[in-house]
């Protein structure tokens, strides 16, 4: 019964999407008040639907509803409460309930908090949003149904993907969700702006805060993705360069680059153009991700499962979404104009050459993906395309954007001379170079490039932003939040190429075969192997191995990894246990038993590791910090969009 | 001056869509290819040098064998499922007298293979025991079944990518077949 | 397409990083076994969605690896077990696409794209060193408005500027 509520909610969210989408728009383009003031609603109505219907799923999963097909598939009696609740979105239909979900709360946020917008572009705004989110049911209802049934009802299901009952995993798509759709806001502002014909740096302004905080929640996802990855799959990796990792981090690298450009059109009013292109293409990437992932054009380890009737729904929702917007763009781009000017050595430059790469980091990404897809569609090879391609561009990439990010900050808007900050930046920079290129020699003696390099780069960063905050208190005590949030995410990643460069060059892996009561040996630690035993979880049985470290002869920690058998069929899972530190992590797998007690085991050293996710979570906590400030979010042009306000005031 | 700045707005304006409208058009085809399957870089290239001892009597099965006429080599395996459905197909072409059928039995167990080829019929003129695989990586083999194609010098001419179909037997293989023919008269 | 899907791919199932055989190899250098975890990273398992050989756990991964270690064993050098793996299993098993024409358009395609936005992004600046504004869009009202805001904005000191 609660499932075909659900479903029969779903349904009604797609009707009141439709209203949302049509009405208000109508009403925008003939000032009826009436239609306009229909989008609120909607949007709220909306929302409560798609919780139901998500409320209903949810409900289906606790309760072990076995006749719901989704749920026999991803679920069983004694999977743990917590991987039922984050089972719902372990796979398609799920998580486009999700994605539905996400929308319907940033829509609904948009309509809360917007009531300094005019009327117009708020309902501009929300129709947009209810066309995307028609797009997203539509999808739902009519191939991937989560509510579809299935008899005869089994007595138990297939319990989830043992590697997704993780509870870094239970957190990561949600977070991602949050970003990922959240950047819907930016693109909808920037559709909406194209229709009135009015791109100006109010609508800059407006755009920011939920461009800032969608960014947020996307590194945050992305983040918990990574050290998922790197807690539960047992090889000490933390991003794959796979298809499905890079159809996040393209819109990543889009919205930084949107985040910059916003911040420009709104002080400045220059590069209106790119900032709308830069709108509609950060969500554009989103959207192409959720093909990516769907439709089974590309080979990924993180692919749903895939089917390419699927793909075509997709396919022709991106056209009407992506080119609709594109062709609007073409149209209407001859309104957007850019009223500001600057010189040679400003900040608009800097932001602009910070574009430059941005989109070329992005551009990478995006061809590194799709190439074997362009080669074996022209029929002229098969290849592939992996981490050394990627790992090479964005090496190359990391030069000019840390150069910049050490300079840009410190540059005066409009025009600046570099005379003024010549000096401290240049001795920051020698500084950083020094050090950087000591360093590697001072660990083991030996004379490293390319560590030297990411080091220096790192810590010009570093320095630079210190010194922009002590510029910064020299002229005044009050330091505004948006500006320490700024701060915050540079240095933030200052402190994520420390971690990727140390890790990198001086992790250690190593496979051996351990007797009981043998010890190796590795980076300062010795390794104790006492020997397995047989352990029993929640839903699993499992071997354990017992493994001590010690440090100057002192017991510093434990390490117990395990080989578990989950009760589904192909599901025999490694389980790594990590000695976590600040500085490092000791990080163990098991092998195979090897007979007569001994087993091969995996041992890895890896220095700064932690570091990669402290960057993130400071970019991140960055930018809520950003937006936060309540000047971020003043519109002192409200006036001038109330006529008759203003008509009287103005006198 | 003018109408330079007017065609670079025109680029600015249309590049965007254009490069969409290329990429949806890309994605469009992608979805009708499967990008797992991997084409073989062996084909006109001569069969790779081995030598395997045979399944069912003693003596050997080597690369020297297969000249002088057209034959088909089938890596198959007892436990591969898809072998099954191709196993009736395999047995008409090798009764056909077309071809000449070897079997390359591919990381198996002998006893296990044995039986199998007793329940299903043997189609095979002679059987390699592949036991390791190393053979079957110097074929490029990387799931089972494969088939392999090779006329009379000892060339490979075609790889079939899983379970041989009546479809590919009539659109792939006897074209071919009959081309090579051609060329041996 | 549903024959392909219909292709037993031995150990398939086993791909996905859920149980992880650790076999031991004994090397002769350092420089050998350098090259094999190189090598292993940067093959890819052909068998598997998207893995290269050292994190798959599939048979077709542990015997290209031991193919590998033999190779290494025998004397042959990293280029040559490239060629033998590429000789066999195409261009597809090479994660690090090689430089060729057929790949040229990937290697330097971004770095192009990089030098010719930084092209057209100086020509922008230099327009933009005129002062370019496009007030025509405005009605004489909101024109002044918008100056008014600027002076307005103007005042409140550079330093609110983040």
């Amino acid at each position: 019964m609660i499932p075909e509520l659900g479903h029969f909610a779903l349904i009604v969210a797609l009707a009141v999407a439709i209203i949302q989408s049509i009405l208000p728009l109508i009403g925008a383009a003939k000032n009826d008040v009436a239609l306009i003031n229909m989008a609120r609603p909607a949007a709220a109505t909306q929302f409560l639907f798609i919780g139901l219907a998500y409320a209903a799923l949810t409900h289906a999963f606790i309760v072990h509803d076995f006749s719901v097909l989704y749920v026999s598939r991803h679920s069983n009696l004694i999977q743990p409460l917590l991987y039922r609740v984050s089972g719902v979105w372990g796979s398609h239909e799920g998580s486009l309930l999700l994605w539905s979900l996400t929308l319907s709360v940033w829509t609904l946020a948009v309509a809360m908090f917007s009531r300094k917008l005019p009327d117009i572009l708020m309902a501009r705004v929300l129709s947009v949003m209810g066309m995307i989110s028609v797009g997203f049911l539509s999808f739902m209802l009519f191939t991937s149904n989560p509510f579809e049934r299935l008899f005869p009802v089994p007595l138990d299901g297939n319990e989830l993907n043992p590697l997704l009952q993780d509870p870094g995993l239970a957190f990561h798509p949600p977070m991602l969700y949050m970003g990922y759709v959240g950047f819907s806001v930016a693109f909808a502002f920037a559709v909406a702006a194209l229709l009135g014909g009015k791109l100006d740096a109010t609508w800059a302004r407006w755009s920011r805060p939920w461009t800032t905080i969608a960014w947020s929640f996307l590194t945050f996802g992305i983040a918990l993705g990574s050290w998922w990855a790197y807690n539960e799959l047992g090889w000490g990796g933390w991003w794959f360069w796979d298809p499905v990792e890079n159809a996040s981090f393209m819109p990543w690298l889009v919205g930084t680059a949107l985040i910059h450009s916003l911040a420009s059109t709104e002080k400045r009013g220059v590069f209106k153009s790119w900032t709308v292109l830069l709108a509609i293409l950060a969500f554009s990437l989103s959207l192409l991700g959720t093909f990516i992932v769907r439709s089974g054009v590309l080979v990924s380890v993180h692919a749903f499962a895939t089917d390419p009737d699927r793909g075509v729904f997709i396919l022709i929702f991106l056209c009407v979404v992506v080119g609709g917007s594109l062709a609007l763009y073409a149209w209407r781009e001859s309104t957007v104009s850019t009223t500001g000017s600057f010189g040679w050595f400003s900040r608009e430059t800097a932001l602009l050459l910070n574009n430059v790469v941005f989109l070329t980091a992005a551009v990478a990404v995006f061809v590194g993906t799709l190439y074997p897809l362009v080669v074996d569609a022209l029929g002229i090879g098969k290849i592939s395309v992996g981490r050394p391609y990627f790992d090479t561009m964005f090496s190359l990439l990391g030069i000019p954007l840390l150069l910049l990010l050490g300079f840009g900050p410190n540059i005066r808007w409009k025009g600046d001379q570099f005379s003024r900050i010549k000096n401290p930046l240049q001795l920051m920079l020698l500084v950083s170079v020094v050090i950087g290129v000591m360093l590697p020699f001072m660990i083991d003696g030996v004379f490293k490039f390319m560590t030297g390099l990411g080091l220096a780069a790192a810590l010009f960063v570093a320095l630079s932003t210190v010194y922009s905050l002590v510029v910064r208190l020299r002229t005044s005590s009050n330091i505004p939040r948006a500006y320490v949030g700024m701060l915050l995410a540079h240095f933030g990643i200052s402190v994520f190429v420390a971690g990727v460069t140390m890790t990198t060059t001086y992790g250690l892996e190593k496979d051996l075969r351990m007797e009981p009561g043998s010890t190796y040996s590795m980076s300062g630690y010795d390794f104790h192997f006492n020997g397995v035993t047989r352990v029993k979880g929640e839903n699993y049985t499992a071997e354990e191995a017992s493994i001590d470290i010690f440090s100057d002869g002192e017991k510093i920690g434990e390490l117990n990894p395990q080989k578990r058998a989950y009760s589904g069929k192909n599901s025999s899972m490694t389980e790594a246990s990590i000695d976590k530190g600040f500085f490092r992590d000791l990080y163990a797998a098991m092998g195979e038993p090897l007979g007569g007690g001994a087993w091969s085991l995996r041992l890895y050293y890896k220095p700064l590791i932690r570091w990669i996710w402290l960057g993130c979570i400071f970019m991140s906590i960055g930018g809520v910090l950003a937006v936060s400030d309540k000047r971020y979010r003043q519109t002192i042009i409200s006036k001038v969009t109330r006529p008759s306000v203003t008509q009287n005031a103005s006198a | 001056m003018t109408a330079s700045r007017d065609s670079k707005k025109s680029l600015r304006r249309f590049l965007p869509l254009a490069i969409f409208v290329v990429l949806v058009g890309l994605l469009a085809y992608g979805l009708t290819l499967d990008p797992r399957r991997v084409p073989s870089p062996l084909i006109g290239k001569p069969v790779p040098v081995f030598e395997l001892p045979l399944l069912d009597k003693p003596g050997t099965l080597s690369s020297s064998d297969l000249r002088g006429e057209i034959s088909l080599v089938n890596a198959w395996a007892s436990w591969c499922v898809a072998c099954r459905s191709e196993h009736e197909i395999v047995t008409e072409l090798s009764r056909s007298g077309l071809i000449k059928v070897y079997g390359l039995n591919y990381k198996d167990e002998a006893g296990n293979a044995k039986q199998w080829l007793k329940r299903l019929g043997n189609p095979y003129f002679v059987n390699a025991v592949d036991r390791d695989g190393r053979v079957g990586i110097e074929w490029g083999v990387y799931g089972t079944p494969e088939s392999f194609l090779i006329d009379h010098n000892g060339i490979i001419r075609h790889k079939v990518i899983g379970p041989i179909t009546p479809s590919i037997v009539s659109e792939e293989l006897v074209p071919l077949i009959k081309q090579i023919k051609s060329e041996m008269s | 397409m549903k024959i392909l899907a219909a292709l037993c791919l031995w150990g398939v199932i086993w791909c996905n990083a859920i149980a992880a055989p650790v076999t031991i190899y004994k090397f002769d250098s350092k420089e050998n076994e350098a090259i094999f975890y190189k090598l292993s990273d940067e093959l890819r398992c052909l068998v598997c969605q998207n893995q290269n050989i050292a994190e798959s756990n599939s048979e077709l991964a542990q015997d290209l690896k031991q193919q590998i270690y033999t190779m290494l064993r025998d004397g042959k050098s990293e280029d040559e077990i490239i060629e033998f793996m590429v000789e066999r299993y195409g261009d597809y098993v090479l994660f690090d696409p090689p430089f060729k024409p057929l790949t040229w358009l990937l290697w330097l395609g971004p770095l192009m794209l990089f030098f010719l936005a930084l092209v057209v992004g100086m020509k922008a600046i230099g327009g933009h060193r005129s002062e370019k504004t496009n007030d025509a869009q405005y009605s004489s009202d909101d024109a002044e408005r918008l100056d008014r805001l600027k002076s307005e904005l103007n005042q409140s000191s550079d330093k609110d500027k983040v």
